[in-house]
């Protein structure tokens, strides 16, 4: 404490009973001096414990994923990323219900997130790091575990809101489209049926990105090392995969292209949504897998999502108090 | 309200053979306290075993051997209820500086399971009593050390704990903001009636704060005693005089005058602290070493600057001979 911000009493004149102006040492004297006033009151109420304070987290990471709660400037990527992704959903109905005599969207559900991965990869590459590596950086995680909560209990709320935050942005567009395809009077069992597959698909994508997001903005405390590193896992790899499938698949070996997909998180997602959940696939001439390829690709996206959550956990063994 | 035990004479840290061993380091090795209410210093060296205790003591790193409860709770088995009534300060810097001190303690409030209503009120009061006011509202990255320190005691105080460990919670600040952090140290027990466990590596800061006092060195006790024990043996008195024409050096005819009269006054302490040798120390025996001292001072004509009771110093724990070099290097300040 510098000079400028002395004891309580000295700056305000509150009455408050100042023990830091007694000389260190001398006897409290019993009484004598004290002014009683608004001292300290003890809490007796209610300790909601363990689960209370990871919904806690949970919830406060979710809406920092936004900028919720944070400072304006930390509010204007996400809505901007959220507000595009939208919009595009919103054109996309436009279009649908300008075009006289359509019956469907001129894009399928499932199509939208793949289209929009790069937004996706920016976001997820501006907020994981926000989620945690500002608690690595400013060691701020010590502070959570000499508390109730254990080290699942704060990779859980981290993991959760991560992939919550995804899917709120991947999720809002789909309805946005089938309240527009429903407004467009298709056929409502088509619509539903299509919608749903891409919900189930988004809410995989949201766990895999959301993981590997956050494994990747954990081992870099620095914030702007998380950010380059994301956006490199994320669309850099895409990029790569999706022009090696392309060279493949013009070279004339397509049996390629279906094994390619499986080195970029985007892709697949593309895989896994084409071999189970109805979608077409965004692989050169629609070379997606099929059943038996795809279980593959369910299985590395299901151990991919495992995997972070273990390597989240055995990274915060590391760093805990 | 069931805080009966911190008014009661129970233990709120007990520990029993306590060790922890790492492959190559023995952090702790076969501690056994026995901690009551009240503010406890919990001094040693850098790497005497401190921190390795606090994290065994809030139920996060389990003990090699040996046992130790916290509040009566096995720290092995009910870790998570420990943690929900004490609170912890860590020596480090732990605060995000992009959000004020409000916003961080409330969230670290709902931490510790206070419902959000609760919550915001506990962290309004908390602040309040340990000294921010309007810059609560304000970034935590623009605030000094000493307000820092200050916010980092309100998250360890925030869910009104029992006791609270606060490590190194001096460190890194001037002497003014030294004096300001132990007085709030001090009124932690005596105002807000929770226990203290403080770690420091200075012997005299917490001479003047704690009524009981654990040394450790390579994580085994070296004496758990209250600071009077500490201290109370003997009275030194410390007296300081002015010079006058007649006697250029005043310490010097004062030490003579004293002599004579049959007072031998210390020789050579104090070395190397400002204005040492314009002090003399001598021991009081009672009543009349006082008025003997303000006799010679008025009979030699000498202004008295000061005499003032001076405790002996915790440092003498460590008495010379014995091999605890290390820590006797340790630093001292006089009170």
């Amino acid at each position: 404490m510098t000079p400028q911000t002395p004891g309580p009493a000295r700056t305000t004149g509150a009455p408050l009973p100042s023990g830091a102006a007694h000389s260190p040492g001398s006897a409290q004297p019993p009484g004598s001096t004290r002014i009683h006033d608004i001292g300290y009151r003890h809490y007796d109420g209610p300790r909601l414990g363990r689960s209370y304070a990871r919904r806690s987290l949970y919830t406060q990471s979710l809406r920092g994923a936004f900028g919720l709660g944070r400072s304006a400037k930390s509010k204007v990527l996400p809505m901007i990323l959220t507000g595009i992704m939208c919009l595009v959903a919103a054109i996309t109905v436009a279009v649908a219900l300008a075009v006289p005599g359509s019956t469907e969207l001129p894009m399928e559900y499932t199509r939208f997130a793949i289209v929009m991965q790069a937004l996706i990869g920016l976001f997820l590459a501006a907020q994981a790091p926000q989620s945690v590596s500002r608690d690595l950086r400013f060691k701020t995680v010590p502070l959570y575990f000499s508390r109730p909560i254990e080290r699942s209990d704060y990779v859980l709320a981290k993991f959760a809101a991560m992939a919550s935050a995804l899917f709120v942005l991947t999720g809002a567009p789909l309805v946005i489209l089938y309240a527009g395809a429903l407004l467009a009077k298709f056929d409502v069992a088509d619509q539903t049926k299509g919608f749903a597959q891409a919900v189930v698909s988004v809410a995989l994508l949201s766990l895999l990105f959301g993981g590997i997001g956050l494994v990747l903005a954990a081992f870099t405390p620095r914030r702007g090392f998380g950010v380059a590193a994301v956006i490199a896992a994320m669309t850099i790899t895409y990029g790569a995969v999706t022009t090696v499938q392309a060279i493949a698949f013009e070279s004339g070996s397509p049996g390629a292209v279906e094994w390619l997909g499986l080195f970029s998180p985007a892709t697949l997602v593309d895989g896994v949504q084409t071999a189970f959940l109805g979608a077409t696939s965004a692989f050169p001439g629609g070379q997606g897998p099929g059943a038996g390829v795809g279980a593959v690709y369910l299985a590395v996206l299901l151990a991919l999502v495992a995997g972070s959550y273990a390597v989240l956990m055995r990274r915060y063994r590391k760093v805990g108090l | 309200m069931a805080r009966a035990t911190s008014v009661d004479p129970v233990t709120v840290i007990a520990t029993e053979s306590l060790s922890k061993r790492f492959p190559r380091v023995t952090a702790l090795d076969r501690l056994s306290l026995d901690i009551g209410p009240g503010v406890t210093g919990l001094v040693g060296a850098n790497g005497a075993g401190k921190s390795t205790l606090i994290k065994i003591l809030l139920g996060l790193s389990p003990a090699t051997e040996g046992t130790a409860a916290v509040l009566g709770l096995d720290v092995a088995t009910r870790g998570a209820e420990i943690r929900e009534r004490v609170g912890y300060m860590p020596e480090h810097d732990c605060l995000p500086p992009d959000v004020s001190a409000t916003e961080f303690v409330v969230h670290m409030a709902r931490m510790s399971g206070l419902p959000p209503t609760a919550a915001r009120e506990r962290t309004a009061d908390t602040l309040r009593h340990v000294g921010l006011y309007e810059e609560r509202y304000r970034p935590i990255g623009g605030y000094s050390t000493g307000m820092k320190q200050r916010v980092k005691l309100a998250q360890a105080l925030v869910h009104d704990p029992r006791l609270v460990l606060l490590d190194e919670p001096t460190n890194g600040l001037d002497p003014v903001g030294r004096d300001d952090m132990l007085g709030l140290i001090r009124r932690i027990h005596t105002e807000f009636g929770i226990s203290v466990l403080v770690t420091s590596h200075l012997l005299g800061e917490l001479e003047r704060t704690c009524d009981h006092v654990v040394v450790i060195d390579g994580g085994a006790l070296l004496r758990s005693s209250s600071t009077r024990d500490f201290t109370r043996t003997t009275t030194t008195l410390a007296v300081e005089v002015t010079d006058s024409d007649a006697h250029p050096d005043g310490t010097a005819a004062l030490r003579g005058a004293l002599l004579a009269a049959g007072v031998r006054p210390h020789e050579g302490e104090e070395q190397g602290l400002p204005g040492a040798g314009h002090i003399l120390l001598l021991e009081a025996t009672g009543e009349e070493t006082y008025d003997l001292v303000r006799d010679t001072v008025a009979e030699l004509g000498l202004g008295l600057v000061r005499m003032e009771q001076r405790r002996h110093h915790i440092a003498e724990v460590f008495r010379p001979g014995t091999p605890d070099a290390e820590a006797r290097t340790m630093e001292v300040q006089t009170p």
